[in-house]
């Protein structure tokens, strides 16, 4: 393979590279298309420069050699010469200043958005919100364990593939708020040309309109702990149609989804709901098995507060850690009953059997107890 | 003067014996002898080289192929992150050091450094600092992990991993605060007469203004780790949104410091291959004043470009174009030093010993840098490779091809005279183009895998990634394995290589290359007086002067 790719470089540039992924990846905006066109300007302006100053300096080499009995002159300074290759790098560098600095002025202004979708980077997963639309939803990483930790069923899209995708309609001028919930993320689509921290504490936008429908991926692209290589991002454009066929199915389960916060709920299907809360979230520090990293991330299997101490569990689960700022605060991302869940399948699962059930009401209570 | 005139004291009151030199350990412990001292650094600096590789080839060999096999994405991370931090502060910095304190005093005829025994005190502040780096792996939740760049605030959740590099960084920083403030007084105060600050050789010029560059940004870094080290013990808030901070401040001031570190790193090399070139082309530095004026230039604008780490922080199209112009602007006087080599070398007579194989390589590679520079520095292109593997390729192709290849030529070109031995020729030229070749196989792919979607500091990626990954990996263990040839080359030759003349090479022209080898214990315990040319030439050499 590697060959191929060596072979495709020596003989062909344009298209057969650009399908080899030695290139940016096809754009499907206009915006990553003036990048895409940018980036190929330079390419051939540096690499004519290159050519000619080391072809100049490889004659050189060739000719002016001790061996070859070349005899030194010994002039070291010529100003006429000095200034021209002062002179002549600064008007390229203006002839690339100028379509840059129109390019910039065109990437930075998102007014007359049509669709506005604030986004938040959490450690480590995205979380989405249609402001106007009454629909939000979290983006985890799809790509089982098993994946990355055998060689078994990879996939094309591994690594690259999430449960609930950032849906958007065609043609339609989108506007995402970015902002983060713990450390700086970075929201990277490249073939939407978009780039863009998530940074606590701040909001910052960034736009995009796609033409072609059509699935484009990319990946947090600011180191943000452990899972930074685990954070991928999978945008969907649908025709303006299919957007709103989506958007109102969406609507409909998120009416129904509303969780009666007082409701009652068995055992089993907490540890049912429990054990997708913990794969999604918990899983990536205290591992599948419950027994963590020694060292690293406490075990859950057998441990006191799992088996004990009740309150403390509630309370480390909804408000995070005090002493390693690794264990998150989840009050802030999960809902009653999530939290409910998972905390029941932590002290019921692997050799925990304490037949505890923890309901959403108890939750809500700990959380007006914080208050 | 005075303390000065102090300082120099050690070295007069031995000079009554030249072979009074203090042996065993003592000698290296009290060391105040500049060679001395200088060698510790220099081994030290490869000691760090060495360590810091063995972390990339552990990355390397994380990203072989896609999965995770070896090591849990933490320790990949803690891989990375001391794999820079050691790269930048154990083994370049150092390096430089040591080098100028080998050869400055001799290239500029001064007897020691200006002050013997705080060089003393800032070498040995840097073995501790590397101890507690070292021992970070040790500790509970491991060593930072956080990136060279340590951006808070992912490095205010760390273990105690963190505050060890934070004190580590504080130490070495205060190391390298002292050497430059010695490079500094040496370089102004203990020239031969006769050598005008603009006949001074260019690697003199080069380690004054890098030491100038080291003392205006070390205490900012200083300050901004100091700042990580309040927030996660102290309560205090500087980086954190929740209590009212700002986490992008963090970024503004690591960068202030960040990008000049980046020419702390590049103009000692500038300086040393501004040596090499005229010496094995036979012919003067062509345009020696505008080498100083395009060094001193560089300098000053490296202070008005460190926005140009921070594009996708979403600063306003005003500031992007202030920080992208300022950046492009650069590659004037970078150009100007590539055209006056390339300008040294026309109409030479050239011959290609390993010093000069190496400054070669220097010069090509180094601009190859610099041209993928100039891609990053447009803005609107940067936002698709801002933190992908471009930027890996980028910055490698400056300081490995850059900082790592001029060292190796400044060490093959000084070795006779520091060891009074020739290395082997042949083992030389085999490191240079065996180093040449996987450095190329190594980095140049990569500029491939951040083109098509790869980030950086990841310890697993998708399939289409594989073949590159494959390919660098590859080529690092090569790379790897042609350095120990290098230090092999380097242990046989100290010991049984062939006696050096005091000048082996036909060229040389500066100071050093005037007295006998090897240097004498005592550099020159009496000034000098001979005529100096630009670079430092030593005219009378070539029978008069050439202007
Ligand atoms: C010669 C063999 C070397 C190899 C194979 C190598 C390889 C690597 C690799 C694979 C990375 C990780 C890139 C990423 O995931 O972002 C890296 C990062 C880095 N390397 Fe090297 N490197 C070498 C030498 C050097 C040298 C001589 C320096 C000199 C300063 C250096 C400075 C850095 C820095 C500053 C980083 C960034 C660390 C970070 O992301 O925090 N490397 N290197
Ligand atoms: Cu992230």
């Amino acid at each position: 393979m590697a060959s191929r790719r060596v072979l495709l470089l020596l003989t062909g540039w344009s298209s057969a590279v650009l399908a080899a992924g030695v290139n940016l990846p096809p754009p499907v905006t206009g915006v990553a298309q003036d990048i895409y066109d940018l980036h190929m300007l330079l390419l051939y302006i540096t690499g004519g420069i290159f050519v000619l100053v080391f072809g100049v300096m490889f004659w050189a080499i060739l000719r002016h050699r001790k061996s070859a009995g070349h005899q030194a002159k010994h002039f070291h300074e010529n100003t006429t010469v000095e200034i021209i290759w002062t002179l002549i790098p600064l008007l390229i560098l203006v002839a690339m200043a100028w379509p840059a600095t129109r390019l910039i002025l065109q990437q930075k202004s998102s007014a007359g958005a049509e669709l506005t979708i604030k986004v938040t980077g959490y450690q480590w997963k995205w979380h989405y919100d249609y402001l106007d639309d009454g629909v939000a939803f979290m983006s985890h990483l799809a790509t089982p364990q098993s994946a990355i930790h055998q060689v078994a069923d990879r996939g094309e899209h591994y690594l690259l593939e999430v449960d609930q995708p950032l849906v958007v309609p065609t043609g339609t001028k989108v506007r995402l708020l970015l902002t983060a919930n713990d450390v700086i993320h970075a929201w990277w689509v490249p073939q939407l040309g978009v780039k863009q921290d998530a940074i606590p504490g701040f909001v910052r936008d960034v736009w995009f309109k796609v033409d072609r429908p059509g699935t484009y991926r990319g990946q947090c692209a600011e180191l943000c702990g452990k899972d930074h290589g685990f954070m991928p991002i999978v945008v969907e454009a649908r025709a303006p149609a299919d957007y709103q066929a989506w958007l109102a199915a969406r609507q409909k389960t998120a009416a129904a989804n509303l969780e009666d916060p007082n409701k009652v709920w068995p055992l089993a299907e907490l540890m049912a709901r429990g054990e997708k809360v913990y794969t999604q979230n918990c899983v990536a520090c205290h591992q599948a098995n419950g027994k963590g990293i020694p060292g690293a991330f406490p075990a859950l299997d057998g441990s006191a507060m799992a088996t004990k101490d009740k309150p403390g569990h509630i309370d480390i689960v909804l408000n995070g850690s005090k002493k390693n700022a690794a264990m998150a605060a989840w009050g802030k991302q999960l809902s009653d009953t999530d939290i409910a869940a998972v905390i029941t399948y932590e002290r019921n699962a692997w050799g925990n059997h304490t037949g505890d059930v923890v309901q959403p009401k108890d939750i809500k209570a700990a959380r007006g107890g914080k208050a | 003067m005075t303390a000065i005139d102090t300082a120099l004291q050690p070295a007069h009151d031995t000079a009554h014996g030249h072979h009074a030199k203090p042996s065993g350990i003592t000698r290296w412990l009290f060391a105040t002898n500049h060679k001395d001292i200088g060698s510790l650094y220099l081994w030290f600096a490869f000691s760090m080289f060495i360590f810091g590789g063995v972390l990339a080839l552990c990355i390397r060999a994380e990203l072989f192929r896609p999965g995770l096999q070896f090591w849990q994405p933490e320790l990949f991370n803690q891989f990375t992150t001391l794999h820079g931090l050691i790269m930048v502060f154990g083994a370049i910095m150092p390096a430089f050091t040591g080098l100028a304190n080998w050869m400055l005093p001799l290239m500029i005829g001064a007897p020691d450094m200006a002050f013997a025994r705080m060089n003393n005190w800032s070498f040995w502040l840097l073995p501790p600092a590397a101890l507690l780096l070292l021992i970070s792996f040790a500790v509970p939740g491991g060593a930072a992990a956080a990136g060279w760049t340590l951006y808070a605030p992912l490095s205010t959740q760390m273990g105690m991993g963190m505050d060890l590099t934070i004190f580590a960084i504080h130490i070495m920083g205060v190391s390298s605060i002292m050497g430059s403030i010695n490079i500094i007084v040496t370089i102004l105060n203990l020239r031969a007469p006769g050598m005008t600050m603009m006949r001074m050789p260019m690697f003199a010029w080069a380690s004054l203004i890098t030491a100038y560059l080291i003392i205006a940004v070390m205490p900012v870094l200083a300050g901004v780790v100091t700042m990580v080290l309040t927030d996660r013990h102290f309560g205090t808030h500087f980086f954190n949104a929740a209590g009212g901070g700002d986490p992008v401040l963090y970024q503004h001031i690591f960068w202030f410091f960040g990008h000049p570190e980046v020419y702390i790193m590049a103009l000692p090399a500038f300086g040393i291959v501004s040596h090499i070139i005229p010496t094995f082309s036979r012919k003067p530095l062509f345009g020696y004043t505008s080498m100083v004026y395009a060094t001193s230039s560089i300098a000053i604008l490296s202070f008005m470009v460190w926005a140009h780490h921070m594009f996708t922080t979403g600063m306003p199209a005003t500031a992007q174009l202030f920080f992208m112009y300022a950046t492009m602007l650069i590659a004037v006087p970078t150009g100007v030093k590539v055209f006056n080599w390339i300008g040294t070398m026309w109409q030479g007579s050239m011959s290609f010993e390993t010093p000069m194989l190496f400054a070669i390589g220097f010069i090509c590679l180094f601009t190859v840098g610099g041209l993928s520079g100039v891609t990053l520095s447009i803005a609107a292109i940067d936002i698709q490779l801002q933190d992908t593997y471009y930027v890996v390729a980028h910055f490698h192709y400056v300081l490995v091809a850059g900082a790592l290849f001029s060292l190796f030529a400044a060490v093959y070109y000084w070795f006779p005279k520091m060891t009074g031995r020739m290395y082997s020729e042949f083992w030389g030229k085999f490191h240079f183009w065996w180093s040449l070749l996987w450095f190329n196989v190594t980095f140049f792919p990569m500029h491939f895998l951040g083109l098509a979607g790869m980030p950086r500091r990841i310890p697993d990626y998708n399939m289409q990634f594989t073949d590159f990954n494959t390919m660098a990996s590859v080529g690092a263990f090569c790379f790897g394995l042609g350095q120990l040839i290098f230090f092999a080359n380097m242990l046989h030759s100290l010991r049984h290589g062939r006696p050096a003349a005091a000048k082996p090479w036909e060229g040389a022209d500066t100071l050093e290359w005037q007295i006998a080898t090897p240097a004498p214990y005592h550099s020159f315990v009496e000034a000098p007086d001979l005529e100096v040319g630009e670079n430092g030439r030593i005219d009378a050499m070539h029978g008069g002067k050439h202007h």
